[in-house]
């Protein structure tokens, strides 16, 4: 049945698709944008950016919020009628790539340049820059005034390097509060790597590195931090994400981005925090970025007027405006300043991105992650070594394929 | 051409008359699984036509991967394997007893209201299953109606959606035969296609259950149906003449109506393994794999592997093993349940083995 399922859609593929470039239309364009929106706010600021664009410029937008645009994008593609411009995630954006899905534009843009390094190299395949950033999230610490207080500790003391978070946090400890509640994931442990000098694929994405000493010395720090009771997992403290337990004043400090301020403004208004940059590691400092970007489908007929659209929404005007609606920040280095006039308090976040790093940029990663999520689920009783090991024998046998 | 003229006239006539049919079956079934094929023994990656030059053919490498090469791909499908496999050792007997079961009652002439139990067990076959699915996420969420009942009765149930522990790893435990956390090293260390012994032997998880419950409910009603069409088609005089020969009401279900429902049961097993082993709607609506693979099928991991992680190749390769299985698995029932020659007195293998010891 499945398999008869599968082909179902090759039929409607045959004509017009020998896999030659697509006639391209001028003139206006009647483009299809599939978003995948974080919520009712950011949905109603792209449809009416694109509908003011589309009102100056005498072309037709309509905006598609998708439910799950990962597989409503792989069956537009099978299928051959993919939308013009689409949302592409940072960690899935090589698979695109990779498949030539995507058109490489970005690297054509007058603002180019413009975009942070961080976000370049996270939309960047074979040395090409593919589609421009939409905007972008980083980790910051964030740390719970009321609880740091009662551990006697000062803004002096909110730490800045691996040694001084251990030692914030057993003070925390000694009180009887938890330190650190932090998500068992790469999207969090990874940023210690990155602080240890480590990361799992070389630089241009074509090697694994995962078993190297800097990855083992990060995911050993962070076990002693949960062996200790240092740190916790949000499951062992009976809550669903970081955030919550941080909400709820369950832990001093935790680790979490951007969007942590529209959660805790909505869930926990008149919790009183600060937000620092995370504590550097032996190689410095080092955290996550989270971005999207704008991609534009190679097989779209209005690849000229997609540009157009695209140039019109990373605008700084229009970035700025974004951030507004629903909190991120905007991936032009141009609009830093604006921004830092706006939101003062975000500043750590946005310092963030000068040594940034986006998630792993390499084809048929997205299983790799999520088999190594569940061993860091497990790192307090499981062998670093072993967790590495696996981690490089999965990144290899993917990268070959 | 050995065959004379007089009958050609005859034998064109039916092939025209067969022809749309054929066409049809051709167009939408035997082109569509040839197409199919060529997919699994590519790496075609979703973008174009599979059939335009410069689409690599890698032969049987989708098929060994999923068997023989170390890895992910195998990693998952034999956790999706081992966890239908389960999942069929639960649902298909568990829905035909009760499918049976619902029949036997409702074919009562004595049961007041009959027609409403028909009805209200046939219910939830026709409800959309995505709607039921639903309904279930809400029963079982960790303040749900479930674990309030629980609770009530002093019980402090479990996440149910969230919790990847197998039964048998938890009967274990609990019967303090071996440690799920520090399992015996004759099981962990040994293993068929990666998997070790131990993860074999997992059983249904905690999540699994859930969904295996919700399967049995919404297809008994169905199956009822099937049976109950097949009770009425019991001739009385057998009844009676079994009630005239003193037979008790068990020896009459046992030697007079189930022998007459054979044809039923082998259509009810029959279709309940196939529907077992094709399951998606339900673990793509509720669990999409989650908690830790144990909820993952082939079937879904079919579809996840060829539109989620664009390898078309591997995807279709899945689901023509997935086939074979069924297929294997529908004659081996077709075996074990066939007609035996009345001529010797039936035995089964164990009273053999008992006679000739």
């Amino acid at each position: 049945m499945l398999a008869a399922a599968l082909v179902l859609a090759l039929p409607a593929c045959g004509e017009g698709f020998g896999g030659g470039p697509v006639p391209q239309q001028t003139g206006p364009a009647a483009l299809r944008v599939l978003i995948s929106s974080s919520g009712e706010a950011e949905t109603r600021a792209v449809t009416a950016a694109a509908q003011q664009w589309a009102a100056a410029e005498g072309h037709t937008v309509t905006v598609i919020p998708a439910q799950d645009i990962a597989q409503q994008l792989g069956q537009a593609l099978a299928g051959s009628d993919p939308p013009d411009v689409f949302y592409v995630d940072a960690a899935r954006f090589a698979d695109y790539a990779a498949v030539g899905a995507l058109e490489p534009y970005a690297e054509r843009l007058p603002a180019a340049g413009d975009f942070y390094p961080a976000l370049r190299q996270a939309f960047t395949y074979q040395n090409r820059f593919y589609c421009a950033p939409k905007d972008f999230a980083t980790l910051a610490l964030q740390v719970n005034g009321r609880l740091w207080a009662r551990a006697g500790l000062g803004a002096a003391d909110v730490p800045r390097d691996w040694a001084g978070l251990r030692t914030a946090a057993s003070r925390v400890k000694a009180v009887g509060i938890v330190p650190l509640v932090l998500d068992s994931s790469f999207d969090r442990v990874g940023a210690f790597m990155l602080q240890a000098g480590g990361w799992p694929v070389s630089d241009d994405g074509t090697r694994a590195t995962a078993d190297s000493p800097q990855n083992r010395q990060a995911l050993e720090y962070v076990q002693g931090l949960l062996r200790d009771g240092l740190a916790r997992y949000p499951q062992q403290v009976d809550t669903g994400w970081a955030g919550e337990a941080f909400g709820r004043g369950m832990t001093a400090m935790t680790i979490e981005g951007n969007w942590i301020r529209g959660a805790l403004a909505a869930d926990y208004p008149g919790l009183a925090y600060t937000v620092h940059e995370l504590p550097a590691g032996p190689a410095g400092p080092g955290t996550l970025s989270f971005t999207t970007c704008w991609g534009i489908s190679a097989r779209s007929r209005f690849k000229a007027q997609a540009v157009g659209f695209v140039e019109a929404m990373t605008t700084a005007d229009a970035q700025l405006a974004f951030a507004r609606a629903y909190g991120v920040m905007p991936s032009l280095v141009s609009a830093r300043q604006a921004y830092l006039r706006e939101f003062p308090a975000d500043e750590p976040f946005l310092a963030g991105a000068d040594y940034a790093r986006g998630p792993v940029n390499a084809p048929h990663m997205d299983r790799v992650m999520s088999d190594f999520d569940s061993q860091l689920a497990r790192l307090a009783v499981a062998d670093p070594a072993v967790m590495l090991r696996r981690l490089q024998r999965n990144i290899t046998a993917a990268l070959e394929r | 051409m050995g065959r004379g003229g007089v009958r050609r006239p005859e034998a064109v006539a039916g092939w025209l008359f067969v022809a749309p049919m054929v066409a049809v079956l051709g167009v939408f079934l035997l082109l569509p699984i040839g197409m199919a094929l060529w997919v699994s023994l590519t790496g075609w990656n979703g973008q174009g036509s599979p059939f335009q030059p410069g689409v690599p053919f890698v032969g049987a490498r989708n098929y060994t991967q999923l068997f023989l090469q170390e890895g992910l791909t195998r990693d998952h499908f034999m956790i999706s394997i081992r966890n239908n496999l389960y999942y069929v050792a639960a649902a298909v007997p568990a829905q035909t007893v009760l499918a049976l079961g619902l029949a036997l009652v409702v074919d009562r002439r004595w049961l007041r209201g009959r027609t409403f139990f028909r009805s209200a067990y046939y219910f939830p076959s026709v409800t959309s299953s995505v709607a039921i699915s639903v309904v279930f996420l809400f029963l079982f969420a960790n303040s749900g109606a479930v674990n309030a009942l629980l609770a009530y009765l002093g019980i402090d149930g479990p996440q149910w959606f969230a919790d990847p522990r197998g039964l048998i790893h938890l009967a274990l435990g609990g019967l303090g035969l071996a440690d799920p956390d520090a399992p015996p090293a004759a099981l962990a260390d040994h293993g068929l296609f990666g998997l070790s012994w131990w993860e074999w032997l997992a059983g249904p998880s905690v999540a699994m259950t859930t969904i295996i419950m919700l399967v049995v409910w919404t297809t008994a009603g169905t199956f009822m149906l099937i049976f109950l069409a097949a009770l009425q088609d019991v001739p009385p005089q057998l009844r009676e003449a079994a009630l005239v020969d003193g037979a008790n009401a068990w020896q009459r279900l046992r030697h007079v109506t189930l022998p007459m429902l054979r044809p039923a049961l082998f259509l009810v097993v029959t279709l309940g393994l196939i529907g077992t082993w094709q399951v998606f709607d339900q673990i793509y609506v509720m669990s999409q794999g989650a908690p830790a693979n144990t909820t993952l099928t082939p079937a879904y991991l079919s579809y996840r592997t060829a539109f989620g992680d664009f390898e078309y190749g591997t995807g279709a390769a899945i689901s023509f093993v997935l086939f074979l299985i069924i297929v294997a698995s529908t004659l081996l029932q077709r075996w074990l349940m066939r007609e035996r020659d009345g001529s010797a007195p039936r035995r089964r293998w164990w009273q053999r083995m008992r006679r000739t010891s």
